[in-house]
């Protein structure tokens, strides 16, 4: 069973390293800052006892105040996950790091968050629409689209 | 006398025989040997991200048959587990066995077709196909008789399935189990020495174990690499721990071993399924659930593994009769990341069959 | 705009191409109407066909190259109608082309989207004349369970002429048959003898 790891013991780990950057940690997911993103999701992957080496699932989700980016992390060698978010309060210009550099798999899903979205992902090697095409005006997965 | 060369970019456009659907590739070629590849996807985007916000949790089952066509009863186990999951249903025990019993046929109906279209692509025109689709065809006659269609069933339901099979079903299923052994040493005996397949795909399109962690492959496509991830047993659902399965892997993560995988999962799911045909119980098939289900507030993750590889479907409910958002994690397309790894450096041929063996359907890709 | 430090600069290639997207759905606001509007003509007028004519007619009808233009779902039971089971090779369209300029018939099998539409359009105008379009599916017919989406073309006869239109999500390789059957007595304009 992959057994999904008690998201607050790993944010008392995050906070003893990285001070202040958890938002909020229930029993099911860890929320940070979207500035400190890149620097705990390269933590939680080089942590030895962590080692999550395998990204499940990344999504992006509109709630009306805010937008919140999603991922799951899995690790193959301990099978463990974790859910880990991170929220972004501006609507006319939402950045977040891209971790494309650590998981090669989030290469498809921050192209296709920002296209249906418009989250944009700093650091990303080619970001442009990967779902519409060139020149589609909007983004059709916000709340206020049509 | 100096020749000067220059690179060509050659379009493998949306309308193409190999290309398994509309998928178009930006190919950048020195002679015949491929430099770059840059997939470009779309061409069969239907929003059904969006649509799934604006119906109750029954209505979007029909909609998760057309994600991955080939395979449609696992597109709506998968999505059904999730509303599960979501919602705290608990699944009747006969319920449950006739899931896997759908699941691990509609397995064997998807891989045929992949390996079918796999041999195609190296160069054997249809006859592997035809061959294939002889058993793809008495499977369809098994599925119809239960769901009354051939291609999307839209079977599965929250809480259960939608109605129980007719008394011809278990027979017939019986019968198909039995010869299936058969044939697939009979494909076994004309292909898996075959020397143009040994000779095109053996050392060809190499995806290493590295890579293909870190590139969140799933799948045959992981399996293949040496990866021993199966979501059936490493985080079970359903009552897959109940049944006694192996689980294939390759050593060299090239498109043999890839081929290889699909027919050694196709012998396990017979295994399965003779197991499950022998400890099928009596009972209800699907619980007491309201016709206008609302879940409460939160979120959850039903996954399960799809022929593909590892399907997933994410939920945000908020008490309400329609999801807050529906998203879909499809395992080809975090596959396709791999494609410019496997490709490059081989011949426009090559490219081919390389692509072929991730097993693509564009449905699920551009969803 | 500020946020184009971020993005990658677009290619030539697809700014052209989602050019030739936004003029295709600005051209394809009205449906065209369907090629058979010249049969009330012909009644009106009294033509008899001649036996010259309904020979060739009969001989073109019976050895159609149709042209494998699936999309999504339909096109698998496309592929079911041409293997061994329900063999449309005994109506004459042994092999499904891949070249438009071989093809005389379109079978257009599912979901149409606007990024798809230019290319779908292209093809048709690549085809020889005399030419012929199938729509097989809900999808084609009227945009299918997608219409409500903001990237389905809502039924291809807005992008291209049809002539039979077959129903069902998807319909079965028998129905698809029957409609080429129909097409058949289009063509050799059976319809007008009997009316």
């Amino acid at each position: 069973m992959t057994t999904a790891l008690n998201a607050e013991q790993v944010a008392r780990k995050i906070n003893k390293a990285f001070p202040g950057v958890v938002v909020a940690a229930d029993k099911a997911a860890v929320v940070v800052t979207s500035e400190s993103l890149f620097k705990v999701a390269e933590f939680l992957k080089n942590t030895p006892g962590l080692d999550f080496d395998y990204l499940g699932d990344m999504a992006g989700v509109d709630y009306t105040d805010y937008f919140e980016v999603v991922y799951r992390l899995v690790s193959v060698t301990h099978n463990h996950s974790l859910v880990l978010k991170t929220r972004c309060y501006d609507r006319e210009k939402p950045v977040v790091p891209s971790i494309t550099s650590l998981w090669r798999a989030a290469y498809f899903p921050e192209r296709e968050t920002y296209d249906l979205l418009g989250i944009i992902f700093e650091g990303h090697p080619d970001l442009k629409r990967l779902l519409l095409w060139e020149g589609f005006e909007g983004h059709p997965l916000r709340r206020d689209y049509l | 006398m100096v020749i000067k060369t220059e690179p060509f970019i050659l379009n493998i456009g949306p309308q193409h025989p190999s290309t398994h659907g509309v998928f178009r590739m930006k190919v950048t070629l020195d002679g015949e040997v491929v430099v770059d590849v840059e997939p470009v996807i779309g061409y069969l985007h239907r929003g059904i991200e969006k649509m799934g916000e604006n119906r109750t949790y029954t209505q979007i089952i029909p909609l998760t048959d057309r994600l991955d066509y080939l395979a449609s009863l696992t597109n709506n186990l998968a999505y059904v587990l999730a509303v599960e999951k979501l919602a705290d249903i608990k699944v009747p025990e006969r319920a449950e066995y006739l899931r896997i019993i759908m699941a691990e046929a509609m397995r064997i109906s998807s891989h045929l077709m992949a390996v079918g279209f796999f041999l195609n692509d190296l160069g054997a025109m249809m006859t592997p196909v035809l061959y294939m689709w002889r058993e793809r065809e008495k499977l369809l006659d098994l599925f119809e008789m239960v769901c009354g269609q051939r291609l999307t069933y839209n079977y599965m339901r929250i809480g259960g399935v939608s109605h129980d099979i007719p008394e011809e079903f278990l027979p017939a299923l019986k019968k198909f189990v039995a010869e299936m052994p058969r044939f697939l040493d009979e494909y076994d005996q004309l292909l898996a020495t075959n020397e143009i397949v040994l000779v095109r795909a053996k050392g060809v399109g190499v995806l290493p174990k590295k890579t293909a962690i870190n590139i969140a492959a799933s799948g045959p496509v992981l399996r293949a690499s040496g990866v021993k991830w199966d979501t059936r047993k490493a985080d079970p659902y359903s009552i897959y721990d109940r049944f006694d399965f192996d689980i294939p892997v390759g050593s060299s993560g090239d498109n043999y071993d890839r081929y290889w995988v699909r027919m050694q999962e196709m012998r396990q799911s017979v295994r399965i399924l003779e197991q499950a045909i022998g400890q099928l119980p009596n009972g209800e098939v699907i619980a007491d659930v309201p016709q206008l289900l609302r879940p409460p507030v939160g979120e959850a993750y039903g996954h399960i593994e799809a022929p593909k590889g590892e399907l997933g479907f994410y939920l945000v409910s908020d008490n309400s009769i329609a999801p807050y958002r529906f998203h879909i994690h499809p395992p080809t397309l975090i596959n396709l990341t791999a494609l410019k790894d496997m490709a490059v450096g081989w011949k426009i041929a090559d490219l081919i069959i390389t692509f072929g063996s991730i097993d693509v359907v564009l449905g699920e890709i551009d969803r | 705009m500020e946020i184009d430090k971020y993005l990658s600069p677009p290619s030539e290639l697809d700014v052209a191409e989602g050019k030739r997207i936004n003029d295709l759905f600005a051209a394809s606001q009205q449906p065209i109407p369907d090629p058979d509007s010249w049969i009330n003509e012909e009644i009106k007028r009294n033509v008899w066909i001649t036996s010259a004519d309904y020979v060739v007619d009969w001989a073109r009808s019976r050895s159609l190259f149709p042209l494998m233009f699936g999309l999504a779902c339909c096109a698998f039971e496309m592929i079911g109608m041409a293997t061994s089971r329900f063999d449309i090779a005994r109506y004459g369209m042994d092999i499904f082309r891949w070249s438009p300029r071989q093809a005389d018939v379109m079978i257009v099998a599912g979901t149409l989207t606007w990024k798809m539409a230019p290319a779908v359009r292209r093809v048709y105008d690549q085809m020889a004349e005399p030419k012929w379009v199938i729509a097989m599916g809900q999808c084609c017919i009227s945009g299918g369970p997608f219409r409500e989406s903001y990237s389905v073309v809502p039924g291809i006869n807005r992008i291209v002429p049809v002539d039979v239109y077959v129903p069902g999500c998807p319909p079965r390789p028998e129905a698809l048959i029957y409609g080429i059957t129909r097409l058949h007595q289009k063509i050799v304009k059976e319809s007008i003898k009997k009316a």
